[in-house]
């Protein structure tokens, strides 16, 4: 392979392995990790052998010139996710996979689940890429089968994983000095410190603050017929502040045919809801807090060809709520959620090339809020899953099956609980194939057909008044034919180039939608009415140039088309405004991504690109609800620099270039043109 | 697929598929001010009373008719409060005007409308989370000003004057945040608030009658503790003089000429039903009660048309009722003023009214809040004489014409 050549040149190297799966493994043996852990090859080497699907990977330098703050930013560049951005540092971004609707997303953090059983979504604008090593992305499932239950539980998987400490030959420690300034009164200093404390443990502490005023200009702008200027109103984004703090721990061990990790998580945070800017009102006073902990740990370990991998978790999650305008009802609410989560994963070899596995998880969840006639619900949540995977010459397949019991109890008086009479219990299959049909393996063909569900969540079955304890969950069912072409290259300028097409049809069902209903002009029920068909194309390439000694260039292009149609109510078909039918809300039928990178010596030029098309903001597809394409145009210099043994890092960011004023989400306006300047010291 | 035929002579190939996928896309156009669509609805008709059928005492006495105004709320943070028009001489019905009538006015009409007038040469429309009333000609729909009052709900007029309720007063003292509502009264000529006059919590519709004006308290903002009284205010003092007793959370209300005050109770959603009573004026006292469920509804001469909603958890479904309650015996007299079996795909009622000449009845469908909603027009038999998709949550209908001085 050709990176055997270019070995020497660290950075060339790890951009260019961070760009590629098939190279994954010969980093480990190429750099002097202290940690080579067997996680790093089975969760995020995709091409090790196991793997029937790969993921959409973004990772080191890639990521780095991405100019994201937050996961949330840099998940955008991947096929088949549109975001739902509600603007500024720190406004609420939830992802929405493949259409499918955000809950259907599963965010896993360092191998177990992020959950949120109040409301079922994670807000990925609260996770710092800052402590982040790299982000998967799976639709169905990873089809690896030594996992939890729960990596077979959501419709599409996000995996972040954080920074594993490695050490240069004879260094006990590695500090990291960080900070970002720039627009939006941004200023976020950070420190990593990494330490070897024995020969098998090694530990890291990750600290962040952010603070940001969060005010930028923003500007609406309306045009008659003949192209003059209707109205044309510029305003600043008020109460979009936000404080947070960030502190993680980590503590890594090896040991033989085995590791182990544990780690804490704290997360604290003030910040502003801006609002919807509509007429005669351009601020708002809204406030929330956020106090996020949990503490998990993971161990896995091989006997033979017996493996075994335990995690466990718990979390605290605290949200304060408050809605202080006095022209409208006053709001101030708290709720507290915890989780307690177990698993455990056995994984054994019957031949070659024949594996199977059972897991089993068991979690708990309750919801406290000082809400009238709230009913406190505490969840059973028990999962079990059987998988098998066979190898069979150039042809691979996984199948699995996965039980889900879940059972709720909740009452009016805390202390006093009544068990409800709904229980879930459901069994959800997944089959996985992928043929090597040439003999060089470059090109593959993959299938899967996929089953899965998502429970309602706390809100949607108890809020009071609009909870309605009698929702079924909300079905997702996922068939994905796809085509994957890699190949690297000795003699001609391109290196390396991989490309990707998938095309699928999903389809929701029992949709949970909140319906107005009863006798109260504004009374809102959650109901299980609606349906959703989704066809799409994801597209993606990725190549590597070389075109003169010591320049690369990376150069990855997604695009993304969907089809995603209501079919909820039959009797709204009127051809032209109907419903049935109809493009649903925000999704656009074109949509995609480019992200190119040039590296030369300590220099590195990234440019990247989104583009979201037209849509609607409903699935009644009329003039009236129509939403024009968006697209921003990013870039970024960075510059590396050898002080004395150490390295310093200077990065310039210039974001949205062409300052388009546009909107993700009706009436919430997102910010122009922006800078942010990053520096970065290693030693 | 042309991107997997993709060799090594060639590896620009798919490269440039996928610029040519991209221009595929189209770019970012200037966005238009909305301009309205007309379409052909209904018949042509020309609406005029003679003179010998006038009916005595009626509330609109209308001589003429022309057209009605339909505001349409939009659902909270849309920002798509629209007034659609409808012609009688052409039977057209045309969407979203205001944008062509003020094409200058940023980020137009505003977020949810709560209530329509006309009065005098003016339509007035209150926009409550844009926290204004917006001040238009009647004849253009042309913006002549607004007024700003914060959490406005429904108005009123007499003399001269605008009587608007507000959620927002002043946060009582020695309570949790809890604010009372109040009552503005703005000089039309003006513009501008004169007086405000205190009343219960969250005060809904108000009717002005026997030189008082009733504002019915909802506390919908004291979930579960509602109101449950209707404020008495004297027009020339401009105060509370008392309140009366009726159920909880109440929303509209309507005096006939009978001495009578009509007005829905929400109830509280789970033990006490949405209901309607009936207020003595001369005594200030409830005098009856219909065991009905009420949502809205529209007095026209005796015949008060209402519909409601009430939840059922067996069908996990809304039971509907249109009825007409005859204010004179005080009787429900049909449970459904629908006749064609039209009800049936009408998802949520919203409002209803009549059109005081013809007596065509006009029932709004909200269906999901979010989707257009559509108006229905039936005839006095209540035969479906035709639909028309508005914008989204259509709601309040104003007749534009011609009165008898």
């Amino acid at each position: 392979m050709y990176d055997v050549r270019i070995r020497g040149r660290r950075m060339l190297s790890a951009s260019l392995c961070l760009l590629t799966c098939a190279m994954a493994t010969a980093r480990q043996t190429a750099e002097t990790d202290s940690v080579v852990s067997l996680d790093d090859v089975v969760v995020w080497g995709s091409q090790n052998g196991k793997e029937i699907v790969p993921s959409q990977r973004l990772s080191g330098k890639q990521l780095e010139g991405l100019s994201s703050l937050s996961v949330a930013d840099a998940i955008r560049y991947f096929a088949g996710v549109q975001l739902k951005d509600y603007g500024g540092v720190g406004g609420l971004k939830t992802v929405d996979l493949r259409s499918m609707g955000t809950n259907h997303t599963g965010v896993f953090y360092d191998g177990v689940q992020l959950s949120n059983a109040q409301n079922g979504q994670i807000d990925l604008g609260k996770f710092s890429l800052d402590n982040v090593e790299s982000i998967s992305l799976y639709y169905g499932q990873k089809s690896d089968i030594c996992q939890p239950a729960k990596d077979y539980g959501a419709s599409g998987t996000i995996y972040i994983r954080t920074r594993r400490p490695r050490f240069k030959p004879g260094k006990r420690t590695n500090v990291q000095v960080g900070l970002k300034a720039g627009s939006f009164g941004l200023i976020d200093p950070s420190l990593r410190w990494e330490q070897q404390l024995s020969e098998h443990v090694s530990s890291t502490l990750s600290a962040e603050y952010m603070h940001a005023t969060g005010k930028y200009k923003f500007r609406y702008r309306r045009v008659l017929h003949d192209g003059t200027t209707a109205w044309d109103t510029t305003a600043t984004r008020q109460n979009g502040d936000i404080g947070a703090v960030r502190v993680e721990g980590g503590l890594f061990g090896r040991m033989t045919d085995g590791q182990w990790n544990a780690k804490v998580y704290f997360y604290n945070s003030e910040r502003g809801i801006p609002g919807a800017i509509v007429n005669n009102v351009w601020t708002h006073g809204q406030r929330q807090w956020d106090r996020n902990f949990f503490t998990q740990g993971s161990l896995k370990k091989a006997w033979g060809r017996y493996e075994l991998m335990v995690h466990g978790k718990y979390t605290c999650d605290y949200l304060h709520y408050l809605d202080p305008d006095t022209t409208r009802l006053y709001i101030d609410n708290v709720f507290t959620q915890q989780e307690a989560y177990l698993s455990v994963a056995n994984h054994y070899s019957l031949t070659e090339g024949w594996d199977v596995a059972l897991s089993v998880d068991y979690q708990y969840n309750t919801l406290d809020a000082d809400l009238a006639n709230f009913v406190y619900p505490k969840r059973h949540t028990l999962l079990w899953a059987i998988a098998t995977t066979y190898e069979w010459g150039r042809l691979r397949a996984m199948a699995s099956l996965l039980g889900t019991y879940v059972t709720d109890k909740e009452s009016r008086h805390p202390g006093r609980m009544n068990e409800t009479a709904d229980c879930t219990n459901r069994l959800t299959p997944a089959v996985y194939l992928s043929l090597h049909p040439l003999r060089d393996r470059a090109l593959s063909v993959r299938a899967f057909y996929k089953k899965a569900f998502r429970m309602p969540t706390f809100n949607d079955l108890y809020y009071t008044d609009i909870g309605n304890t009698a929702l079924k969950p909300e079905f997702a069912t996922q068939y994905n034919l796809g085509l994957h072409y890699t190949k690297d290259f000795r003699r001609s300028w391109l290196k390396h180039l991989e490309a990707k097409a998938d095309g699928y049809y999903n389809e929701i069902d029992n949709k949970i939608v909140a319906i107005p209903k009863g006798s109260g002009q504004y009374r809102w029920m959650m109901m299980n009415i609606g349906r959703v068909k989704i066809k799409g194309l994801d597209v993606s390439t990725q190549t590597v140039w070389m075109p003169a000694k010591d320049w690369m260039l990376a150069l990855t292009v997604n695009y993304t088309y969907q089809r995603a149609q209501d079919y909820s109510d039959p009797t709204d078909n009127d051809p032209e405004a109907g419903t049935w039918g109809g493009q649903i809300a925000y999704i656009p039928w074109h949509s995609g991504s480019a992200i190119a990178g040039i590296t030369h010596r300590g220099w590195g030029l990234n440019y990247s690109f989104i583009y979201v098309g037209e849509r609607y903001h409903n699935s009644s597809n009329i003039r009236a609800n129509h939403e024009e394409p968006w697209y921003t145009h990013d870039l970024s210099l960075m510059r590396d620099f050898n002080v004395g043994g150490t390295k310093a890092t200077v990065a310039i960011e210039c974001n949205n270039v062409l300052n388009q004023q546009y909107d993700v989400v009706l009436n919430y306006p997102m910010p122009g043109r922006n800078w942010k300047m990053k520096l970065k010291w290693e030693f | 697929m042309g991107v997997l035929k993709i060799d090594t002579r060639h590896p620009l190939a798919c490269v440039l598929v996928m610029i040519a996928m991209l221009t595929l896309v189209a770019c970012r156009k200037d966005v238009e001010v909305f301009l309205p669509e007309t379409v052909q609805v209904g018949p042509q008709e020309v609406i005029v009373q003679p003179d010998d059928e006038r009916e005595e005492g009626s509330e609109a006495g209308f001589k003429s008719i022309q057209g009605f105004y339909l505001l349409n709320e939009g659902n909270m943070g849309s920002n798509k409060a629209t007034l659609d028009y409808y012609d009688y001489a052409t039977g057209t019905y045309t969407r979203n005007i205001y944008g062509n009538a003020n094409p200058n006015v940023p980020k137009e009409m505003g977020d949810v409308g709560n209530a329509l007038a006309i009065y005098g040469e003016r339509l007035y429309a209150v926009i409550n989370c844009s926290n204004k009333i917006e001040v238009m000609d009647r004849r253009t729909a042309r913006r002549i000003g607004q007024v700003e009052i914060p959490n406005c709900r429904y108005i009123r007029f007499h003399e001269g004057y605008m009587y608007v309720t507000s959620y927002a007063g002043p946060v009582a003292v020695g309570t949790e945040h809890k604010q009372l509502g109040y009552v503005a009264k703005v000089d039309t000529a003006t513009l501008q608030v004169v007086a405000t006059c205190l009343t219960g919590y969250q005060p809904d519709e108000l009717e002005i009658a026997n030189g008082k004006i009733y504002v019915a308290n909802s506390g919908g903002y004291l979930t579960p503790n509602y109101e449950n009284t209707v404020s008495v205010i004297d027009l020339q003092t401009f105060t509370e003089e008392k309140r009366i007793t009726v159920a909880k959370n109440l929303h509209h209300l309507r005096a006939d000429r009978h001495g009578q005050l009509w007005v829905n109770s929400r109830g509280d959603y789970y033990t006490e039903p949405s209901k309607l009573y009936c207020i003595d004026l001369r005594t200030e006292q409830v005098a009856d009660s219909i065991d009905v469920a009420v949502s809205n509804f529209h007095l026209d001469g005796d015949s008060l048309y209402i519909y409601g909603a009430s939840w059922s958890y067996l069908t996990m479904e809304d039971e509907v009722t249109y009825g007409i309650v005859d204010v004179k015996k005080r009787q429900l007299v049909t449970t459904n003023f629908i006749t064609d079996g039209t009800e049936q795909s009408i998802q949520k009622p919203y409002g209803v009214t009549v059109n005081p000449l013809t007596k065509d009845i006009y029932v709004t469908d909200a269906k999901n809040y979010v989707n257009p909603g559509t108006l229905y027009c039936f005839d006095k038999e209540g035969r479906k004489k035709w639909s028309v998709r508005t914008g989204d949550i259509p709601a309040h209908i104003v007749f534009l014409g011609e009165k008898y001085e």
